[in-house]
C-alpha cells in the first residue's frame, strides 16, 4: 500500500509540474467579450448537417475574431436548456441553435435572458432576442432533382426522410418537381426514420428503398449513411447539407448544401456594430447561403448544361420552383398555373405533389 | 501465479485507501488521455470542479440532476436489498412519467394542489406496476429477474415512442414529433431557486434510512435478501414481501420520472430518463444501499456530468471524449470494489505444485 501512496503522489506531482502550460489566449473585441455559443443536434464530424454549421463557427471565428463555444449531440428535448443555461454561464451572450427541435425550450429560455440574443435554425417562433433563420434550399434541391431525375433508369428514386414537418415535406416536394420536370415518368418513394442524426438507420431506410428498385437515393438526414448504402450496392445517390463525393466516389452526383457562414458572420458584425434587431432571415441561391455542390462523374451527360440553365434562371429571379401548375398526390391542382405557393404556405407544407410514393403523416 | 480469495477482513481504512488509490489511478489514467487531446490536466480538472461547484447557479445545476439519481437510487436500493437485481429502473422511470403526464394533459384544469399529488400517485402506481411484474413472475416461477426488467425497459421506451409520435403528438407543432409542454399548475413549483423535487429526495432519503433501519417491514425485506429460506422458517410471506417491495422499489423509479417530467422537462418525451436509470443502478451499489451515502454518491455523480459539461464547453472537448473521460473514472471506482472483496496474492508455482 505504501508503494501505491507513493506513486500517486508522483503521479499527482507530475500533473502539478504539467499545469500552467497550454494555456489559450481569449479574443476580446473593443474591451467587451463577444462570445457565441453554437448547439448542434449531432457530432461535428456527421459529414452533414452539423458539419455545415461548424464550418460557419470557424468562418465567425476567422472573421470576426470572436471567441465561440459549441456543444454536441444535444438532444432535441429539455436538455437543450441547461446547454443554453451552461453556455450563458459561461459567457455566452450570442446562441445560435441549429436544429428544429430547440424551437419551443429556445423560445422559452429567450424570454429568460432578454439581454442574450438568440438565433434559431429552421422553425418559426421569433422573439424580441430571438431571430430564425434558414434558406432555400428548396432551389437547390429542385437541381438536384434534375439530376436524379436524368440518372434514374427504374424511374424510381428513393428519398431518405426525418420528420414528417414542413421543412422535409417542402423539400421532397421541390426535388420531386425537378425531377419531373425532366423526366414525368419518375417516382420518388419516400421512407421516414424519425432522426435526424442515425447513421445505421439512415443507411438501413436507403437499403430498404433500393430493395424496392429504387436505383437512385436522395436524403434529408445529417450524415452520409444513405449515399454509402448506394455505394455499396452500385447505385447512385444525391447528398444533401455538404458535399459528400468523398463518403461515396462512386455513387455521389451532386446535393443540395449550406453555406452558413456569410449569416453568421453577417449576425455577428451587426452585434459588435450595435445595429442588430431579431430578424426573420430565409436567404435563397442568390444570397449564397444555399449552393448546389459541385456535380460530379457520376452525373448522367447534359445534367449540368441543364442544371445551369435553371440555375441561371433561379438566380436572376425569373424561375420559381414553387410555380404552377402544381398538383398533390390525388392530381387536384393545388397551385394553378400562373400563381406560386406562397411563403406561408410552404411554411406550413403538410401535402405532397403529384409523384411523390408516401404519406406527409403517421408512419 | 495469481491467487484470489475472498477478503474477510478488510477494514474500512483500507476500504477507504484503495477507493482512493482508486480515484487517483483513474485521475492520472485520464490525466494521459487528456494530455493528447493537447490540454493541461490539471486545469481541466479543476475546471470541472469549478464547473460543478463554482457559483451558486452551478451548485444549482448540479443538485437538479442529483435529485432523479438520488429518488431512483433509493429505489434500486430497496430491491437489491432483497437481492432482486432491477435493471428496469428506466422503464420504470419512464412509466412513471408516462402516468404523471397522463394526468397532466387530460386534467389541466385541476388546480396545482390537486393535479400535482395526483400525478404524483399516479407515477408511484405505474412505475410500481411496472416494477411489479417481473416481481410477481420471479416470486411465483422463479424467472430471471435481470433479463426481465431489462427487457421491460425496452417496452416502456417503445410505449413513450408511440405515444409521442402518435395519440400524445402535438397537434400545434406541424408535424414534429414532440408531446404538448405541460400548463402551469402541471410545473412542479420552486423552492430556493429549485423545483421542489429537492424537498422529496431530502424527505425520501430520511424516510428510507428509518423504513430499512428501524421498522419491521424493513426487517423483513432485510431477512429475505439474505436467505428467502431464513424468512420462510420465520413465517414471512415471501411471495408478498418480494412482489410488494419491489412496487415500491419501482414506485420510487416512477416517482424520479415524474419529477424529471414536471419539474424540468415540463413535458414528456422519449429522452425523459436521460440515462439515469442505469447511472443509479451504480450509485445505490457504489452507497452500498444506504439511503445517506446515497444521497453524497448522487451528488458527486451529478458533480462529474456537469463538470463534464462545463469542460466540453471550456476546452471544447469532443462529447465523446468527455464520455471517455466519465467512463474510464467510473472503471477504476467500480474495479476498486473488486479489491475490497477479494484478495489478490501471488504465490510461487513450485510451492503450489508441491502442495497439490
Amino acid at each position: 500500500m505504501k508503494k501505491l501512496t507513493l506513486f500517486s503522489v508522483l503521479v499527482l506531482s507530475a500533473l502539478i509540474a504539467f499545469s500552467g502550460c497550454g494555456k489559450k489566449d481569449k479574443t476580446t473585441i473593443d474591451g467587451k467579450e463577444v462570445v457565441m455559443g453554437f448547439i448542434y443536434v449531432g457530432p461535428i464530424g456527421d459529414g452533414g448537417w452539423t458539419y455545415a454549421h461548424e464550418q460557419g463557427r470557424k468562418a465567425v471565428e476567422k472573421e470576426t475574431g470572436i471567441r465561440t463555444i459549441f456543444k454536441e449531440t444535444v438532444p432535441e428535448g429539455a436538455e437543450v436548456k441547461d446547454v443554453i443555461r451552461s453556455m450563458i454561464d459561461q459567457g455566452a451572450t450570442i446562441i445560435a441553435a441549429t436544429s428544429f427541435g430547440y424551437m419551443d425550450y429556445v423560445a422559452e429560455i429567450a424570454k429568460e435572458f432578454p439581454a442574450i440574443k438568440f438565433l434559431h435554425c429552421s422553425g418559426y417562433k421569433m422573439g424580441e432576442n430571438l431571430s430564425t433563420y434558414f434558406g432555400r434550399i428548396e432551389q437547390p434541391r429542385y437541381l438536384s432533382g434534375i439530376v436524379a431525375g436524368m440518372k434514374t433508369k427504374t424511374n424510381k428514386i428513393g428519398y431518405v426522410a426525418a420528420f414528417e414537418i414542413p421543412e422535409v415535406v417542402r423539400g421532397i416536394n421541390a426535388f420531386t418537381l425537378g425531377v419531373r420536370s425532366v423526366n414525368p415518368k419518375a417516382e420518388v418513394h419516400v421512407r421516414w426514420t424519425h432522426t435526424w442524426y442515425d447513421p445505421a438507420k439512415e443507411k438501413e431506410a436507403a437499403k430498404a428503398l433500393l430493395d424496392e428498385k429504387c436505383d437512385v437515393i436522395a436524403q434529408h438526414q445529417d450524415t452520409a449513411g444513405p449515399q454509402q448504402a448506394a455505394e455499396e450496392r452500385g447505385m447512385f445517390s444525391v447528398g444533401y447539407n455538404s458535399d459528400m463525393a468523398k463518403m461515396a466516389p462512386k455513387a455521389y452526383m451532386t446535393a443540395p448544401v449550406w453555406n452558413w457562414g456569410p449569416y453568421y458572420v453577417g449576425e455577428v458584425k451587426k452585434v459588435l456594430a450595435g445595429t442588430w434587431k431579431a430578424s426573420d432571415y430565409w436567404g435563397g441561391m442568390k444570397d449564397d447561403i444555399v449552393q448546389l455542390a459541385p456535380i460530379t462523374a457520376n452525373a448522367p451527360d447534359g445534367a449540368e448544361a441543364k442544371v445551369n440553365d435553371i440555375k441561371k434562371k433561379i438566380l436572376d429571379g425569373t424561375f420559381d420552383v414553387f410555380a404552377g401548375p402544381i398538383k398533390d398526390q390525388k392530381g387536384t391542382v393545388k397551385v394553378p398555373a400562373g400563381s406560386a405557393l406562397a411563403d406561408k404556405d410552404q411554411l406550413s407544407c403538410d401535402w405532397f405533389v403529384e409523384g411523390v410514393v408516401g404519406k406527409t403523416k403517421g408512419k | 501465479m495469481l491467487r484470489m480469495s475472498a477478503r474477510t477482513d478488510c477494514s474500512r481504512n483500507e476500504a477507504v485507501i484503495i477507493r482512493t488509490s482508486a480515484i487517483l489511478l483513474a485521475l492520472s489514467a485520464v490525466a494521459v488521455f487528456i494530455m493528447l487531446l493537447g490540454h493541461n490536466p490539471l486545469s481541466v480538472y479543476l475546471s470541472m470542479i469549478e464547473g460543478a461547484f463554482g457559483s451558486g447557479y452551478r451548485i444549482t445545476e448540479t443538485i437538479r440532476k442529483a435529485i432523479p439519481l438520488i429518488v431512483a437510487s433509493l429505489g434500486i436500493s430497496l430491491a437489491f436489498r432483497l437481492k432482486f437485481w432491477n435493471i428496469g429502473a428506466e422503464g420504470q422511470i419512464m412509466m412513471g412519467a408516462f402516468g404523471a403526464t397522463f394526468f397532466a394533459l387530460n386534467f389541466q384544469n385541476l388546480p396545482s394542489v390537486i393535479l400535482l399529488p395526483l400525478m404524483g400517485l399516479a407515477s408511484i402506481i405505474c412505475g410500481g406496476i411496472w416494477g411489479a411484474i417481473p416481481a410477481y413472475f420471479r416470486a411465483k416461477f422463479r424467472t430471471n429477474e435481470t433479463i426481465f426488467t431489462l427487457m421491460m425497459n425496452y417496452i416502456a421506451l417503445k410505449w413513450l415512442t408511440y405515444l409521442q409520435y402518435g395519440p400524445w403528438k402535438d397537434p400545434g407543432a406541424l408535424g414534429f414529433p414532440k408531446i404538448p409542454g405541460f400548463t402551469e399548475n402541471a410545473v412542479l413549483p420552486a423552492f430556493f431557486g429549485l423545483h421542489i423535487g429537492w424537498i422529496i429526495a431530502v424527505l425520501l432519503i430520511v424516510i428510507m434510512h428509518i423504513f430499512v433501519n428501524h421498522t419491521k417491514r424493513g426487517y423483513e425485506i432485510n431477512v429475505v435478501g439474505e436467505s428467502e429460506n431464513t424468512g420462510r422458517y420465520a413465517g414471512m410471506n415471501v411471495k408478498f414481501i418480494i412482489i410488494y417491495t419491489i412496487f415500491l422499489s419501482g414506485g420510487l423509479c416512477g416517482l424520479a420520472g415524474m419529477i424529471e417530467a414536471s419539474g424540468v422537462n415540463k413535458t414528456l418525451s422519449v429522452e425523459i430518463t436521460r440515462g439515469v436509470g442505469y447511472t443509479a443502478i451504480i450509485t445505490s451499489w457504489l452507497s452500498s444501499l444506504r439511503a445517506p451515502v446515497i444521497a453524497i454518491v448522487c451528488i458527486l455523480f451529478a458533480a462529474m456530468i456537469q463538470g463534464g459539461t462545463f469542460i466540453q464547453m471550456a476546452f471544447q472537448i469532443p462529447q465523446s471524449a468527455a464520455q471517455i473521460l466519465q467512463g474510464m473514472i467510473l472503471f477504476f471506482v467500480l474495479g476498486s470494489e473488486f479489491f475490497i472483496k477479494y484478495k489478490i496474492s501471488i504465490i510461487n508455482d513450485n510451492k503450489a505444485e508441491a502442495n497439490q
